[in-house]
């Protein structure tokens, strides 16, 4: 078994282990921080694909490892908007979860 | 030569892991925040010091022998600054376990 | 087994479990500091995988930038969210999601045990080009050469990225200050960090960039340690935010895309395309291109992990 295919598996594990996180959390933090970790998963497996191609004397195919570090900085601003958007819900509704449909306790800022 | 040197690298990083594990038993059997901080800078600052020290015979030339003590003298400047960060907030917090 | 081996079955069963605490432990800050351990782990194992530019981006980036955003916000969001942790889904539905995640990732798995043979690859027509481009890190000629247009709009999207984060602000706030003004000890160690450290971040962020050109590094790795650099200064109280109504601050944001459009519609005249370079001059286009787009980076990251205007602008 290769480092490639066993990092392969590591990525399929975290997709499902985030996947159930995002799912069942119901504090947003929480549910940002398991979305982290299933875009961990994907990338990994980007980079699996990546380390399979090493040709012409390269450690591995540069595309998809481009594709991955183009993904690490986009995700990160993906969760940055995220947490901006849990702290305004927070100050809003003084209640970090996420039923909008309830009145909140004070009138909101 | 060589051999006596790899022998030196094979001690010295062993070494640097075995003060790594007791520093993580330190973490893990220590009663409060304090006496954990204290656990975990003493050995990972020397625990690091012996890997670098173990790993500097086997380093491609004399800049990347610095560059690895560069990374052991800012692991060291991080990790004692949040170790200071983390006392003086168990100091104001109060004693928790 | 091979040590080689051995280390690879332990870094992955470590990621794993660290992934899983991070899902199950009950303090939001505890999964945090789970969150950013798997992150290093996570760079550990882009290196197994030969992939040192993205280790170097994941370690930045996962380890250090994201830590900073998430730790702030779970200072902020944690107490009340442990409080009244809202309500969980029952037994069976947890049961159902697990047993619909797990064949998620069998299903993965079976495609990761499963490869197509021979495995697609480009790294021939990459390495062919290269010359061509005067650089010698293949990574950096995919992000900057052949795929200049997937960077260019990545960078567009940081700037909207941003715009969303500041829209988020009351309107009364809106071209004020990010975050709370931090005041730390003008003697204590949090000040003493952000006053030593600094000098030799920049000088490894510039450092990264130039030798990103042929060893491993690049615009994004330099970009997040110049902005974690930032973050520091700022969180250490030394230098204050800046109100984000700056225009020096709005113009610093978009150099980077300028300058990059700027060189792309040059490329019409002189090369015949949108974003192809003339051979001669390949290099030092690439290098024009960077330099702006590194410090725009910087400024991008340190202002979204800064968040939304909080504090309004002496009046």
């Amino acid at each position: 078994m290769s480092a490639a295919t066993l990092f392969g598996l590591c990525g399929a594990g975290l997709v499902g282990l985030g996947l159930y996180g995002l799912v069942v959390s119901p504090a947003p933090l929480r549910k940002i921080l398991s979305f982290n970790l299933l875009g961990g998963g994907v990338f990994l497996l980007f980079g699996v694909v990546a380390r399979r191609g090493a040709a012409a004397g390269l450690g591995g195919d540069p595309v998809p490892q481009a594709l991955t570090i183009t993904g690490i900085v986009v995700a990160f601003s993906a969760t940055a908007l995220a947490v901006a958007l849990a702290l305004r819900l927070f100050d809003a509704t003084r209640r970090p979860d996420e039923r909008a449909d309830e009145p909140s306790a004070d009138g909101g800022s | 030569m060589s051999a006596a040197l790899d022998i030196l690298s094979a001690v010295a990083i062993s070494a640097g892991a075995f003060f790594f594990l007791a520093g993580t038993a330190g973490l893990l059997r220590f009663p409060d925040s304090l006496t954990r901080l204290h656990a975990l800078t003493k050995a990972d600052n020397l625990g690091l010091g012996l890997v670098v020290l173990g790993l500097l015979p086997h380093a491609a030339g004399p800049l990347a022998a610095l560059k690895l003590i560069g990374v052991w003298l800012l692991a060291q400047l991080a990790g004692a600054s949040v170790a200071q960060l983390v006392a003086s907030a168990v100091k104001a917090r109060g004693p928790e376990t | 087994m091979t040590p080689d081996l051995a280390i690879d079955i332990g870094l992955a069963v470590l990621v794993l479990g660290v992934a899983a605490w991070t899902t199950v432990v009950r303090e939001s800050f505890a999964a945090v500091v789970g969150f950013v351990t798997y992150g290093l782990l996570l760079a550990l194992a882009w290196v197994r995988l030969h992939a040192v530019d993205v280790a170097l981006t994941e370690a930045a980036i996962g380890g250090g930038v994201t830590g900073a955003l998430l730790l702030a916000a779970a200072a902020r969001l944690g107490p009340a969210e442990d409080r009244t942790p809202g309500d969980r889904p029952g037994a069976a539905p947890r049961l159902l999601a697990a047993v619909l995640c797990a064949l998620v990732s069998a299903g993965l798995g079976a495609i990761v045990l499963l490869p197509p043979d021979p495995a697609p690859t480009l790294a021939p027509a990459a390495v062919a080009s290269l010359p061509k481009t005067g650089l010698g890190n293949p990574v950096t000629a995919v992000l900057l050469a052949y795929r200049a247009w997937d960077t260019f709009l990545e960078k567009a999207v940081l700037v909207l990225a941003l715009l969303g984060v500041w829209s988020l602000a009351p309107d009364a706030l809106w071209g004020g200050r990010p975050g709370p003004a931090y005041r730390a000890q003008r003697d204590g160690a949090l000040a003493l960090l952000a006053r030593v450290l600094p000098p030799a971040g920049i000088v490894m962020g510039v450092y990264m960039l130039w030798t990103g050109a042929d060893e491993p590094g690049g615009a994004f790795p330099a970009g997040t340690i110049l902005a974690a650099m930032w973050i520091l200064v700022m969180r250490a109280g030394l230098a204050d935010a800046p109100a984000v109504g700056r225009r020096s601050l709005r113009v610093a944001l978009v150099a980077g895309a300028v300058v990059f459009l700027a060189v792309g519609l040059s490329g019409l005249a002189t090369a015949g395309a949108f974003l192809a370079y003339p051979v001669r001059f390949a290099k030092p286009l690439i290098v024009l291109i960077e330099a702006p787009l590194t410090f725009s980076i910087a400024v991008t990251l340190g202002l979204l992990a800064a968040g939304p205007p909080e504090r309004g602008l002496p009046r």
